[in-house]
């Protein structure tokens, strides 16, 4: 075992610790501030359905790799994924609930300006959308939940005990779905980009349960996550769930919920898709985040009983909290990819070159773009992206989407697809058809991404992309994702 | 930190119903020690002291004591197994309070029992009156916490009787005070009257104190 892979799934592991001791107050806050569930048993129940999702729902993320899977040099994820670790870990000292994804994304902003890649800004804005939107929406779904519930509960007439033990019982089924999702959304984020380095060997119980190495750093990043919630998670969750405001159990119960309908009902690329398959109309999808959510819908409920009942100096450090936390994770990720690239002499990202050739010109023609204008570029070889943008914006204005489909163009790589790193993807993850026009492709040779999206979809419908619309979203997006991991797989490291 | 699994604290409906029942009973004594209280008073008031009021005043003593040992189950096991631990504290302040009205009953059945009160027979109706209203106060507030755990809406209208009772019982007192001091009798006849009158009427009003803290406890209740 490498002392160096170690090493730098230890940042993994660390970004997996302070994960769960932040964002399991998303999860558990309200029923443990409100003493309806033990921190003990919350703690409990969060580790181990956190464990399960990350191992069970997390199998997709062994190929996408999740956020930091941008990040081209391992010691690049390391540094990035140890800034936003170190990040929320300080929020966390200081109670206060922040997003784990915003602190990643943050942070690979951090990386991206220091190696000179391009930013995606749809990412940036999208995490200001989610700072106001995600907890108004919260706020205004908390407000009917919490009349509703206030209705069937005086209603119904059950004894206080009886109400009390359906509560507790309500608390502790959202907060398993809760955890179990946490565990099944994040674990990419945490040990993902760790997969090429990852020490282990298949591993087999009995003969009977079969651990690949991506199931068991799954398993060891579900432990992390696991071991923050239980030593260090109990301060955020006592400010979501009492801070903010002093809830009653029901109450309780009620934020949990109406953050779950946020999560679901905004961010649902499943139910948009579902929708839209059926011709109804779709719910406009909106950025959230789960930190966001609860903190908007305590707001919300805490409203019904009047302003005065919300304490806002509180919410107001939350909210520089939130604006902090990629700011400050983007920073200390330039600085320590300073450090490492300058003292520790790593290489923390490897220089994408962009260079337009006749070929790529004629796509861009294809799709509308202003070929003509562009091709005194063809031919020269940029260093970075943003190099590139800039001479091909003095020559014609791009507009964002343009400037997409031009890098998309002309990143040249080095791929070449061998039968041996096909196996890879004997998962199932791949349909049987998209495997079969990748083995078709064996021994091929392509200088560019585009070429080799383009001989795959050649070779099979299987990977060809669908006009842009909600019903073909997921779809697109689905082939997007297994183009990524082809990319990253096929790739000839220099 | 402990992460013991203990079986018996995940039967989270049977351990809260048990409390539940229990909780129903102890008002139940408590119904029923003032229906002994009325029974044992009236026969008094109509009788003067009949040597049957002894296994009245008795069954009153048990009663209470079965009352206080419920109350503490109750208090126990709120405690034990965490349950309404939003509530628990106003919970068991409200036990205390109806385990007072219990007291009261069985302490003023003892006072008849030991001291026997010489009562004039023209005193006799409102001496009735005014224990029998303030059993109404008593018997009204029973059903102000049972509307606390169960119906909490109605919490208010009950607690306005209790008010309205205890004024009643005001009102009571104060005329037969006011009768016992009209009265040609010695003054530690009169006196000893007032003191009774004055511990009968404690009743309404231990009743009408229940009913403000309960008001206030309805509110916290509320989700």
């Amino acid at each position: 075992m490498e002392l160096s892979a170690l090493i730098f799934l230890s940042a993994g592991l660390f970004l997996g610790w302070s994960l769960g001791a932040n964002d399991a107050a998303n999860v558990f806050g309200t029923a443990v501030a409100t003493r309806m569930v033990r921190f003990g048993t919350a703690a409990a129940i969060t580790s181990v359905f956190c464990i399960l999702g990350a191992v069970i729902s997390g199998a997709g993320a062994a190929h996408t790799l999740g956020t930091l899977g941008s990040v081209n040099a391992i010691a690049g994820a390391f540094v990035v994924t140890l800034a936003a670790g170190y990040t929320v870990l300080q929020m966390t000292k200081l109670g206060l609930p922040v997003s784990t994804t915003q602190a990643i994304v943050g942070a690979i902003v951090g990386w991206n300006i220091f190696s000179g890649s391009i930013t995606d800004y749809a990412a940036l804005t999208k995490i200001l959308g989610t700072w106001i939107i995600c907890p108004l929406l919260a706020a205004i779904v908390a407000i009917p939940v919490f009349r509703l519930t206030e209705f069937v509960v005086y209603r119904s007439k059950f004894h206080l005990l009886r109400q009390d033990a359906y509560t507790r019982i309500a608390l502790i089924v959202a907060g398993i779905l809760g955890a179990y999702s946490l565990g099944a959304n994040n674990i990419a984020n945490v040990v993902g980009v760790f997969l090429a380095v990852s020490p282990f060997t298949d591993f087999s119980i009995a003969g009977l349960i079969n651990l690949d190495p991506a199931d068991q750093l799954f398993m060891i990043g579900g432990l992390a996550i696991a071991a923050g919630v239980i030593t260090y998670s109990k301060r955020v969750m006592m400010t979501v769930g009492d801070g903010i405001s002093t809830l009653s159990p029901v109450a309780a119960f009620v934020a949990v919920i109406a953050h779950s309908v946020v999560l679901f009902l905004f961010a649902s690329e499943g139910l948009e898709h579902l929708l839209a398959s059926a011709g109804l109309p779709t719910i406009p999808l909106v950025p959230v985040s789960s930190s966001q959510a609860i903190v908007g819908a305590v707001i919300g409920i805490s409203l019904t009983k009047g302003v005065h009942t919300v304490r806002w100096k509180l919410v107001g450090n939350i909210a520089l909290a939130w604006a902090s936390t990629p700011l400050i994770a983007a920073a200390i990720s330039i600085f320590s990819l300073f450090v490492v690239q300058n003292v520790f002499n790593q290489n923390v990202f490897q220089p994408t070159s962009y260079t337009l050739t006749e070929a790529a010109l004629r796509q861009l023609d294809a799709k509308a773009m202003p070929g003509e204008a562009l091709r005194p570029l063809v031919g020269e070889t940029f260093k970075d992206g943003a190099g590139f943008l800039k001479a091909a914006n003095q020559r014609v204005a791009l507009t964002q989407a343009q400037e997409k489909q031009l890098l998309w163009h002309a990143e040249s790589g080095d791929y070449r697809i061998e039968l041996a790193k096909i196996k890879k993807f004997d998962d199932g993850w791949m349909t049987a058809e998209q495997l079969a026009a990748l083995r078709r492709l064996d021994g091929r040779h392509f200088d560019y991404k585009w070429q080799l999206a383009a001989a795959l979809a050649d070779q099979s419908v299987a990977w060809q992309g669908l006009p842009e619309n909600k019903v073909n979203k997921l779809h697109n997006k689905e082939i997007g994702e297994r183009l990524t991991a082809v990319f990253r797989a096929f790739a000839v490291k220099p | 930190m402990s992460f013991r699994i203990d079986i018996s604290k995940l039967r989270l409906f049977d351990r809260g119903s048990v409390v539940e029942g229990q909780i129903d009973q102890f008002l139940d004594k408590l119904t029923e020690s003032g229906l002994i209280f009325q029974k044992a008073l009236k026969a008094y008031f109509e009788k003067s002291y009949q040597p049957e009021m002894e296994p009245l005043v008795e069954q009153c003593s048990a009663i209470e004591s079965k009352a206080d040992a419920l109350r503490r189950d109750i208090e126990t096991q709120l405690y034990v197994q965490t349950l309404i631990p939003d509530l628990r504290g106003d919970v068991m302040q409200l036990l205390e309070r109806l385990d007072g009205l219990i007291n009261c009953y069985e302490a003023n059945l003892y006072r008849f029992s030991i001291q026997r009160p010489d009562i004039p027979r023209e005193l006799s109706a409102d001496f009735i009156e005014l224990t029998q209203t303030c059993g109404v106060s008593v018997d009204v507030v029973v059903l102000a916490v049972r509307a606390f755990f169960r119906d909490i809406d109605a919490v208010r209208d009950h607690c306005a009787k209790v008010m309205f009772y205890e004024h009643e019982a005001d009102v009571v007192s104060s005329r037969l005070q006011r009768a016992i001091f009209s009265l040609s009798l010695p003054l530690d006849q009169k006196i000893h009257l007032r003191y009774f009158v004055e511990r009968i009427d404690e009743l309404a009003n231990a009743a009408e104190d229940v009913a403000d803290a309960l008001t206030i406890y309805a509110i916290k209740r509320r989700i």
